[in-house]
């Protein structure tokens, strides 16, 4: 699949990542049981998007993965093994969660070694914030501070980033230049990335696989083989976003059976072209 | 706030604050000039100034001045100090808040004054009582503050840095106790207000020396002016204490806008 030579770096340095194995993973919180069996396999720099309705069980999913939560039946496998190799995973999350009272620079660093505190401005001038390193973050914008969030989970040259919906709450235009960001610094890095989003274009633009969460299980596993950077507007990307929408929102597929080919495709046509932009 | 003040309403801001109290003296000067206020009730800014200014040259003023101020630090730094000791332990560790929160609510309702008769009968009258009161009513703000503050440390802003690999000493360093500094300042605040009350009351009691015990032999001798005198230092003392604290409440908390602007 990789045709240019810009993706064989991503397969040569692919080696840095983590193969992520989750195995019949369930869990519950009291009665309701919010993963019922999940088993995904990731290739080692493979970049992986988990897409479906809020409470569908996909942050829940991510967290598990991150070591945030615990008490889940199945098997999580980093690199094959139990849990040795989490300390090689970061997560960024919705919120920057940047602290308030460490200056740019300093929240960067958190959590190095102090003879590593130079990469934080490297990582700094990556995301191309490396001028406001001695900012405090209540002056900087939210895209900004989603940026000084990733260069904080990229300082520690993570194996397997996780990204916890963290464009969420981000403006349209600050959200693109976020995608291609975060798409240009893993090729140069090579690690594995799990992202979770509700947003089905997002997950189209970054991912190598689409993965979809309906109620505790798998109901799609779509693989993305556009070229990259991709473009929103060409016709194969807007198939597979109508695709994965549909599926997202529970409708029949206008593609799938003729007994689809119903008076009320229409309308339900329509109300997938009006939902796109809301999702 | 905005950077577009201009100079007449900056002036006017720094000089507006006093011109309340420079009317109240200018008034007060007056009527005690015209025969309206005997000098035993309030002599007159002039002369309360000059026997300021006499205590002030005899050494005595700046003694007592030394002496108080040291009681009201000492009982800050003993009753403050466990109070933040104590709170950052309730606040951390559940265990700490089951054996001793219960027990500090309880002693908390108790003001502090009301000991006054126990406290003579057990350390006399000497400095030990003194500083011992001041200690006990410093303590119960800066203990419930620190309690609080640390309680409302952002957890999502503690599971992240677990998440990178902070723990143990340096997540209280880098998140707890910077999360919890700014309620911890409030506490130091409210500390430094009821320290000054304290100090007062106990110093009129029984001393030989202090503002107090300065204010209370004026007293005797029927000395208004030094009586007032001993007021005012008071006030002036308050309001350096509380410049202090807001120093150190705009440089701690310089990260926050709302603490940063003058």
């Amino acid at each position: 699949m990789q045709i240019n030579p810009e993706e064989n770096s991503a397969v040569t340095s692919s080696a840095f990542g983590i193969a992520l194995s989750i195995r019949g993973v369930h869990k519950r919180y009291g009665d309701r049981e919010v993963l019922k069996g999940i088993n995904l396999d990731i290739r080692p720099g493979e970049f992986v998007a988990i897409v479906g309705r809020s409470g569908c069980g996909k942050s829940t999913l991510l967290r598990l993965v991150a070591g945030l939560e615990s008490g889940q039946e199945g098997q999580l496998l980093y690199d094959g093994a139990d849990s040795d190799s989490r300390h090689d995973t970061r997560i960024m999350f919705q919120d920057s969660r940047l602290l308030p009272w460490k200056r740019v620079g300093d929240n960067v660093a958190l959590g190095l070694p102090p003879h590593e505190y130079i990469n934080a401005e490297y990582v700094l001038g990556q995301v191309g914030l490396r001028e406001r390193r001695l900012e405090w973050p209540a002056r900087l914008s939210g895209g900004q501070r989603q940026r000084v969030a990733l260069a904080r989970a990229l300082v520690h040259k993570p194996r397997l980033l996780l990204l916890d919906e963290p464009l969420g709450a981000l403006d349209a235009l600050t959200r693109i230049e976020m995608h291609a960001l975060i798409e240009s610094l893993w090729r140069e890095s090579g690690f594995t990335a799990l992202l979770v989003t509700h947003d089905v274009s997002e997950a189209i633009v970054l991912a190598d696989r689409v993965v979809l969460i309906d109620e505790g299980r798998i109901t799609l596993d779509e693989r993305i083989d556009l070229p990259r950077p991709r473009n929103r507007g060409h016709a194969a990307f807007a198939a597979l976003e109508e695709k994965v929408l549909r599926r997202v929102l529970q409708l029949p597929q206008d593609d799938a059976a003729p007994a689809n080919d119903q008076p009320g495709d229409v309308s339900l046509h329509r109300t997938v072209d009006q939902v796109r932009w809301a999702v | 706030m905005s950077n577009q003040t201009t100079p007449d309403s900056l002036t006017a801001r720094r000089i507006l604050p006093w011109a309340l109290p420079v009317l109240l003296i200018a008034g007060w000067q007056l009527a005690a000039e015209v025969g309206w206020l005997s000098s035993r009730v309030l002599p007159e800014p002039t002369n309360v100034l000059k026997s300021g200014w006499e205590l002030l040259r005899s050494g005595e003023l700046l003694h007592h001045v030394l002496v108080s101020t040291r009681r009201a630090f000492t009982g800050l730094a003993i009753g403050g100090g466990l109070g933040l000791l104590l709170g950052l332990a309730t606040g951390t560790f559940r265990r700490a808040e089951t054996l001793l929160d219960t027990t500090l609510q309880m002693i908390r309702n108790v003001p502090p004054l009301a000991l006054i008769p126990l406290v003579i009968l057990w350390f006399g009258i000497d400095e030990t009582a003194k500083i011992f009161i001041v200690a006990l009513g410093v303590f119960f703000p800066m203990y419930l503050n620190t309690y609080h503050g640390i309680r409302s440390v952002d957890p999502a802003l503690i599971e992240m840095a677990r998440s990178y690999g902070v723990n143990g000493w340096r997540l209280y360093r880098d998140v707890i106790f910077p999360g919890a500094l700014a309620s911890i300042l409030v506490g130091l605040r409210f500390a430094l207000g009821f320290m000054w009350v304290l100090l007062i009351v106990s110093e009129t009691i029984s001393a030989t020396e202090g503002i107090g015990y300065m204010t209370m032999n004026a007293r005797e001798f029927l000395r208004t002016d030094i009586v007032l005198v001993g007021i005012l230092l008071y006030a002036l003392l308050g309001k350096l204490a509380d410049v202090i604290a807001r120093g150190l409440e705009r440089f701690w908390l310089r990260w926050n806008p709302n603490y940063a602007s003058a």
